[in-house]
């Protein structure tokens, strides 16, 4: 969930309870307001009365409601004395509204030429559910108004607010640093986000560079490494040459070569790798996989002839990807040459090639392998010694350049897989 | 046969001189860009070694020096960079081959051997050695005057073979050199193994013969 709907959630939840409690209080401090303005109107009645009785006695003969607004009804003066004024509310019938409705009470008892009267005034009240039914009308309509006006804040004010950080997560997750795609941020006035620009600058910034020099440190070791190589090896084939040996010295200097030639590999296999990630393979051409894998599976015929395999190579199809020429042969050679020298002696290799897919399978060691690390660097499978642990992290590697995708499953049978799009 | 490696690592520079010595070249050296320079301008050499990369120096511009003279000779750009760039831009410059270190002294000289051939005989010239006639040309292998069928890789093999006669070939150089980059992280040489017992086995009316050397490599042997 985005943080902008996040927050309108939160409120348009908070809303709720508060409004509800509001409209309480709001309800009942009206109803006060109202009570004491009648009871003040109806206090300010009984004075008028009082008034015009001196003129008007006869007034204390009322005792129905059918014609004023009061009545007098005679009391004793035992009742007289213990009387309280008191105001409160009752039902009568409106004939207007041909139903009971609530009125507003004042009783106060008077005392007129020594005769005692009840004095009853009455005024018409507030409907109470009308008013709590129109209040709870009007509010839920402020609380939809509110939660509109809310989201509406938050999509055009707050997400102009947010924009330059907005804009730098939508960055930070496309970077790639292998990629070496600059992040570039929005000027912002909040503080909050100007030190996130300033430190995703930055930290990127550093990144890059110690990729960049880790890139670099690797492919000058590699090359740094070239001449002694060749000069170990060099004078290890004179000295053999020049000098009688026995067998054992013999057999112990050629370790020694083998040794030197694995080492050999490795570093070019680790200079190939940077060459790929530092881009110094630039033309491309289309690459005829169908043909490309024929070629590779002729070059790899005494190998297979030597360990009693045979490939069967089914397609019905020849798509041409637009790639570097030695990438797409290094990339098949590689997978290829995993599935001979890991492939159980005596077994069919299956290779299958169609518009979308190139897939190689063969029998190998009766367990998956590790998905995560399968195609990172130094990753060996087996005990094999010869073996660099860098074909798969140059597959990948030439994979990303292209934009292709790898894969591999396991059923019984080891499968790798070449996406094309 | 006159050849100059120039190359500014002293104990490479010895390694290449002693490998090429064996084989009856007459070898100069020059460590850096100027005496390279001098001695180029002076000298006439059959084939030059010319490592890219000198202290004092652009290798390829040597390389459009002796190509600028017009004096003829093969030459052969060695590097460690091993970048397709280097390699493209000494073939367009007019080398004749590229050669990225390290590599094995057989592959020196068989790569010296083929600019040699190329220059001198113009490809053209058949290759006597014992009762075996060979015309490079069109691969055609004849013993006591009968004609022998080699593959391509046998053809290979016993090329490379007597390229390095009376050498010890080890079977990582042989392999290199016969399958390609690709082969080289094949769990075992064995498989070269079969190759040879074919190749023996059509070299068995020759005076020619493959040993194998306690099982590092071969050594062609001509009775």
């Amino acid at each position: 969930m985005k943080l902008l709907n996040h927050t309108s959630r939160h409120l348009s939840v908070l809303l709720l309870p508060l409004i509800t409690l509001w409209a309480f209080a709001f309800y009942y401090a009206m109803l006060d307001e109202i009570y004491d303005s009648l009871d003040d109107g109806l206090e300010n009645q009984k004075v008028l009365l009082l008034k015009r009785l001196k003129k008007e006695p006869s007034i204390v003969e009322n005792s129905d409601f059918d014609k004023h607004v009061y009545t007098f009804d005679p009391i004793n003066k035992e009742i007289y004395d213990n009387f309280k004024e008191s105001y409160h509310d009752t039902l009568m019938y409106m004939y207007n509204e041909e139903d009971f409705e609530p009125v507003r009470v004042h009783e106060s008892a008077i005392e007129h030429h020594n005769n005692y009267y009840k004095l009853k005034i009455i005024t018409s009240m507030v409907e109470v559910d009308d008013l709590a039914q129109d209040l709870i009308k009007y509010l839920i309509g402020l609380y939809i108004l509110l939660v509109v006006s809310l989201l509406l804040l938050n999509n055009f004010i707050l997400k102009k607010i947010w924009k330059p950080f907005y804009h730098s997560i939508g960055q930070l997750k496309n970077f790639k640093i292998e990629k070496e795609n600059k992040i570039t941020t929005l000027p912002t006035h909040i503080d909050e986000f100007k030190l996130l620009n300033e430190t995703i600058s930055k930290l990127i910034k550093k990144s890059s560079d110690s990729y960049i020099e880790q890139k670099q440190f690797i492919e000058n070791a590699s090359h740094e490494l070239q001449t002694p190589l060749a000069i170990s090896i060099n004078k290890l084939e004179l000295f053999i040459e020049n000098n009688p040996l026995d067998e054992e010295q013999t057999k112990s200097l050629a370790s020694i070569l083998d040794n030197l030639d694995r080492l050999t590999r490795l570093n070019k296999s680790l200079l190939l790798l940077s060459k790929i990630e530092n881009k110094q393979f630039l033309d491309e051409e289309s690459v005829d996989f169908l043909e490309l894998t024929e070629t590779i599976i002729h070059d790899f015929e005494d190998l297979l002839a030597h360990k009693g395999m045979g490939i069967n190579f089914e397609s019905n199809s020849a798509p041409k990807i637009k790639m570097n020429k030695d990438l797409a042969i290094i990339l098949l050679t590689n997978f290829i040459k995993n599935a001979i020298v890991h492939g159980q002696p005596n077994s069919e290799i299956h290779i299958s090639l169609d518009n979308n897919l190139w897939s190689i399978t063969n029998i190998g060691l009766p367990e998956a392998l590790n998905q995560n690390l399968l195609f990172t660097r130094f990753r060996k499978i087996g005990s094999n010694t010869k073996s660099t642990g860098l074909g798969l992290a140059i597959n990948k590697a030439i994979a990303n350049k292209y934009d292709l995708e790898l894969s591999y499953n396991f059923n019984d049978l080891h499968t790798f897989l070449i996406h094309f799009d | 046969m006159k050849i100059l490696i120039i190359e500014d690592e002293p104990e490479m520079l010895d390694n290449m001189r002693r490998t090429l010595e064996r084989e009856h070249y007459n070898v100069e050296t020059a460590t850096n860009f100027k005496t390279a320079s001098t001695k180029l301008g002076v000298y006439s050499y059959d084939c030059i070694l010319l490592d890219i990369t000198l202290p004092d120096g652009d290798g390829l511009e040597l390389l459009a020096q002796i190509k600028s003279q017009g004096k003829g000779g093969g030459v052969i750009v060695v590097s460690a960079k091993d970048s397709l760039d280097d390699r493209l831009k000494g073939l367009n410059l007019g080398a004749d081959d590229y050669l990225a270190k390290p590599f094995h002294n057989a592959e020196l000289n068989a790569r010296v051997k083929a600019v040699l051939r190329r220059l001198y005989f113009d490809g053209h010239k058949h290759i006597e050695i014992g009762n075996m006639v060979i015309h490079p040309e069109n691969r055609e292998i004849i013993v006591d005057g009968d004609q022998i069928e080699f593959n391509r890789k046998e053809y290979d093999i016993l090329m490379y073979m007597i390229t390095n006669k009376n050498r010890l070939v080890t079977k990582a150089a042989l392999a290199e050199h016969v399958w390609g980059d690709h082969i080289d992280q094949a769990d075992s040489f064995d498989f070269i193994y079969s190759q040879i017992k074919n190749l023996r086995k059509k070299l068995s009316k020759s005076n020619i013969t493959v040993e194998a050397v306690y099982g590092v490599g071969y050594k062609l042997n001509i009775a």
